[in-house]
């Protein structure tokens, strides 16, 4: 009789042992935390939202933590719009968008900081028109091509609205197949918005997340977009700059000459733009002006921000939260996201505007 | 019956051609699963180190790291799922097989464990994250609750499968020992459950192998953290597939080392389930009554 | 006659009060628990279904938002099954009726594994390996038979198709399918079996006569179990597809139906408001569309009664 107890138990009992066997210790790069408070900050800041900052909070974190060892950073990679909803009901201290809040939002972000909300651009992405045309190396693109390509008016690479802007090039008759994110995505919006403000009426879908075109090619996230124009023959898209790897990109029409994208291409148009009217002095939204006339402008880019409160009630939390977004928006912040994800750094000029706000964060 | 009046030459012919089908969709079978294993393989391989068993991903960036916080992750929840689900599964089971007969719970509840197996793994998250907000308030997140969601996938493969193995035993074992005069629960303790144990034991092992790689429930509920956490109850908790999912999808500059990672904890999990396999054979060989077979 | 009677009441005890209280109870958890779950979509995803178009981002009203996504649910998981029921039999009676004892223990082991693969990773091998093989076969189909509907074309230039995506989900419920039936396969009574070569029966008759008798409940379960998976499979159908939103019968273009999951999973990061409710909402109807599949697939299992050895 007790061999089925045995029976039922003994598999248990390894399992068990293998789970307990592994919690013995802890990873062998961390620490044991033994207490002596150095940087004199401690706690867990909980952020989330915006996928497109991950791979730059990681870098931001390394260094915080690092000097901070009592604190430990969370980012949940939930996206934006997932971490807008967090922040605002109060599951996150901090929230990472590719959307500044809507008007909607901001009253409610009101309610929920009692007070004012901490809005600063943080993260500028570059996206790169990539494409994969066997024999062409170099391409460029007036906004009003792109935007016909996208539409689906232009369609072969032949066309003559091609031909125009590249007038040296040897263009092959194919078909184009473009690219597009099939899931909702920042990317999708700021790409959209260029071409909505840029292209002259040839793109008629409007400023979305969702790609508005049924029909064309679409693919889940940067690494889909990459993969499948790399997988396909005459194919064109849309993705961050930095995941383009040797991928062909296209230079983009700005006035009258034609720009390469580039980091410190794209850092610029954020100082061509306006702040958006009608917020409170600690909300930084900012309009790209995508149709900047400036020669050496990048005008495609991605502004992504995180979101906090002006006042927390923890002493604590609010000397975390500001010391994390003083790091972030710092030259060397967005030096180490430039490097390990391939940002556009904040220019010295909105940096000092960015960190005037963040030096108003406190408890209250 | 109709074979009787089969010429002899046609059924060996049938025979033969049956032959050729079973082993031809054996065979192309073989490609896809090989294709995928050498793919999960050759590409894990190459990361797989000592620091990559037993360091985190706390303050690296690039080359380095490993998965130490992750597998620790997977292996509590995925332990806490079945902690959940086997007893509960299992019960069920037996409530379908031997208790339940001809009512109309069990038919219903046959019936709801089908409607069950349809959930998409992110309702499971949403729905764990939903039920833990209203005991812990916004913003929660624990290993815990990813065994929840997990349970909510991993119950009605455990209820079907070992149903299906409970049926199995023949019934003349039943009745032997019932007219033996040995009660019924004793019976299904020591009769019933015993001749099925290997096929419940597999199912188990499949309905553990069916969850272990879920990645957007463990997203939505237990979140994603870079160092170690042993807490079930409290805070973040890194899994194998949400790791992977990460590492892929954001894998910062250059790409490399972050997708190498990506597969290597791929390979991770099937390790783990094969290591979970063998001690599922080895139980099910232990301690099943001897076979013909 | 009489000890047939005594056999089928044995003597009650505390030990079987208790025993049948428990795993009651832990059916009724189950109802419980689902009942939670269709609670929680219905609550969250009413308001998703009356919201106004203008309100949700789809900018359109719920059904014709989510008919699209049925059809493309319907069709994908249909193509999965068409493909896997056939080939997880005929691998399972491989491995227990016609390949040798070794061979076939290391067959059955490798194929188990497989159910393990994270979804992510048959997603990076779609898109990696499958689809980039398809290509051409795609273009040989559209060339060929390109007057049916299914292949009319044209053809995708990178292969990530509905069909493509059929034939990922078939993979990746092959393991499940195939153990089950395996199971089921080995457990045909052995005199059974022996009875029917005794009579002379070549062992396809022997399989046909024999074996499928007896495992028809489990390989209807074993169907369902895959079923479930393909119609809720998120991340893989994600990553595959190229998904447009239309209803088509084409299965090799570019321009392909979505899934209520990959929907969820592709449209829930940057969502807020009313659209979530609208993603929850199309969630309660792939469960809607769950239960309606299984009451079809009971009706047909219950014309032919099922054998268990528990039914008296």
């Amino acid at each position: 009789m007790k061999t089925t107890k045995l029976r039922m138990t003994a598999p248990a009992v390894a399992a068990l042992t293998l789970v307990l066997g592994l919690s013995a210790c802890g990873a062998a790069n961390e620490d044991p935390s033994d207490g002596s408070a150095s940087g004199g900050l401690s706690g867990t800041l909980n952020a989330g939202g915006s996928s497109a900052q991950e791979s730059a909070v990681a870098a931001w974190k390394k260094a915080f933590q690092t000097t901070n060892p009592e604190t430990t950073v969370n980012y949940d990679p939930v996206g934006s719009g997932g971490g807008r909803e967090q922040f605002l009901s109060g599951g996150l201290d901090l929230a990472g968008s590719d959307a500044y809040l809507d008007d909607e939002e901001l009253a409610k972000a009101k309610d929920r900081c009692s007070g004012d909300v901490v809005e600063v651009p943080t993260y500028v992405s570059p996206i790169a028109v990539v494409f994969n045309l066997p024999g062409v190396d170099e391409l460029n693109l007036s906004p009003k091509t792109i935007g016909g390509i996208f539409q689906g008016t232009i369609t072969t690479w032949d066309d003559d609205a091609i031909k125009a802007d590249n007038p040296d090039a040897t263009l092959p008759s194919s078909k184009i197949t473009p690219v597009h994110r099939s899931d909702d995505s920042g990317t999708t919006k700021n790409f959209t918005d260029y071409l909505d403000q840029a292209s002259d009426g040839a793109w008629k879908g409007g400023v979305v997340e969702t790609w508005p075109i049924k029909g064309g090619e679409g693919a889940e996230g940067t690494s889909g977009v990459i993969s499948a124009v790399k997988g396909g023959k005459g194919t064109i898209g849309y993705a961050d700059e930095s995941q383009a790897g040797d991928l062909g990109t296209a230079a983009v029409k700005v006035g009258d000459s034609f720009t390469k994208v580039s980091p410190e291409a794209a850092s610029k148009v954020l100082d061509a733009s306006t702040p958006v009217a009608g917020r409170a002095a600690t909300d930084i939204a900012i309009e790209v002006d995508r149709k900047v006339t400036e020669a050496g402008v990048y005008p495609i880019v991605l502004v992504s921000y995180q979101i906090a409160c002006q006042t927390y009630d923890d002493q604590a939390k609010a000397e975390l939260v500001k010391s994390w977004l003083t790091y972030v928006t710092s030259t060397d912040g967005q030096a180490a996201a430039a490097k390990d994800a391939g940002s556009a750094p904040l220019s010295s000029a909105v940096g000092e505007k960015v960190a005037a706000v963040v030096e108003t964060i406190k408890a209250s | 019956m109709s074979i009787l009046h089969t010429p002899m030459w046609r059924r060996r012919a049938v025979d033969r051609l049956a032959t050729v089908l079973v082993t031809g969709a054996f065979v192309l079978a073989l490609f896809p699963l090989f294709s995928i294993l050498w793919t999960v393989v050759s590409k894990g391989a190459p990361a797989l180190s000592p620091e990559f068993f037993t360091y985190s991903m706390r303050n690296v960036v690039g080359e380095g790291g490993g998965i130490y916080h992750a597998l620790v992750g997977t292996l509590l929840v995925t332990a806490a799922a079945t902690v959940i689900s086997v007893p509960i599964g299992l019960l069920t089971a037996i409530f379908l097989v031997e208790y339940g007969e001809g009512r109309r719970l069990a038919r219903w509840i046959r019936f709801l464990v089908d409607v069950m197996t349809g959930i998409p793994s992110i309702v499971a998250g949403l729905f764990a994250y939903a039920l833990f907000v209203v005991f812990f308030g916004e913003g929660v997140r624990m290993g815990f609750g990813g065994a929840v969601a997990l349970s909510v996938l991993m119950i009605p493969v455990v209820v079907r499968s070992c149903e299906e193995m409970l049926k199995l035993v023949p019934n003349e074992l039943r009745e032997a020992a019932y007219a033996l005069g040995v009660p019924k629960w004793r019976t299904v303790l020591k009769v019933v459950l015993p001749t099925s144990i290997a096929g419940i034991v597999t199912g188990i092992t499949l309905a553990i192998a069916r969850v272990i790689g879920e990645t957007a429930p463990l997203l939505v509920i237990a979140g994603l953290s870079d160092s170690v956490n042993f807490d079930l109850f409290h805070d973040r908790m890194a899994t194998l597939p949400v790791f992977a999912y990460s590492a892929v999808s954001s894998p910062g500059v250059p790409p490399g080392p972050s997708i190498d990672r990506a597969w290597g904890a791929a390979l991770v999990l099937l390790l783990i389930v094969m290591l979970l396999n063998l001690v599922a054979r080895l139980v099910s060989h232990l301690f099943s009554p001897k076979s013909e077979r | 006659m009489t000890v047939v009677e005594v056999s089928r009441h044995p003597v009650r005890r505390l030990g079987d009060r208790v025993f049948a209280g428990a795993s009651t109870g832990a059916a009724i958890t189950i109802l419980a628990t689902l009942a939670g779950v269709a609670i929680f979509l219905t609550v969250e995803g009413v308001p998703g279904i009356l919201a106004s178009p203008d309100e949700v981002k789809s900018g359109e009203s719920f059904l014709p938002y989510v008919g699209p996504l049925v059809f493309g649910t319907l069709l994908a998981a249909a193509i999965a099954l068409v493909i896997a029921v056939p080939v997880s039999i005929g691998v399972a009676l491989f491995i227990s009726h016609y390949a040798p004892r070794r061979l076939a223990a290391v067959m059955g082991y490798l194929i188990d594994l497989l159910a393990a693969v994270p979804s992510v990773v048959y997603g990076l091998w779609g898109i990696g390996f499958l689809a980039g093989k398809l290509v051409a076969p795609y273009g040989w189909l559209e060339e060929h038979l390109g007057f049916l509907p299914f292949f009319a074309g044209p053809a995708s230039a990178t292969g990530r198709t509905i069909l493509t995506v059929g034939i990922v989900l078939a993979v990746m419920i092959l393991p499940i399918m195939t153990a089950i039936c395996r199971e089921v396969f080995l457990q045909t009574p052995r005199l059974h079996e022996e009875a029917a070569l005794a009579l002379g029966a070549t062992r396809w008759e022997m399989a046909r006569l024999a074996v499928f008798p007896h495992a028809r409940s489990g390989i209807i379960s074993g169907a369902m179990l895959g079923l479930g998976r393909a119609l809720g499979e998120t991340m893989a159908v994600a990553m595959v597809l190229s998904a447009s939103g239309v209803v088509s019968w084409n299965l090799i273009s570019s321009t392909n139906p979505s899934t209520i999951a990959a929907n969820i999973a592709l449209s829930f990061k940057e969502a807020s408001g009313l659209t979530v409710n609208a993603l929850v909402a199309s969630g309660l109807v792939l469960f809607v569309i769950t239960f309606v599949v299984n009451v079809a697939a009971r009706l047909v299992v219950d014309r032919r009664k099922d054998f268990s050895g528990a039914d008296a």
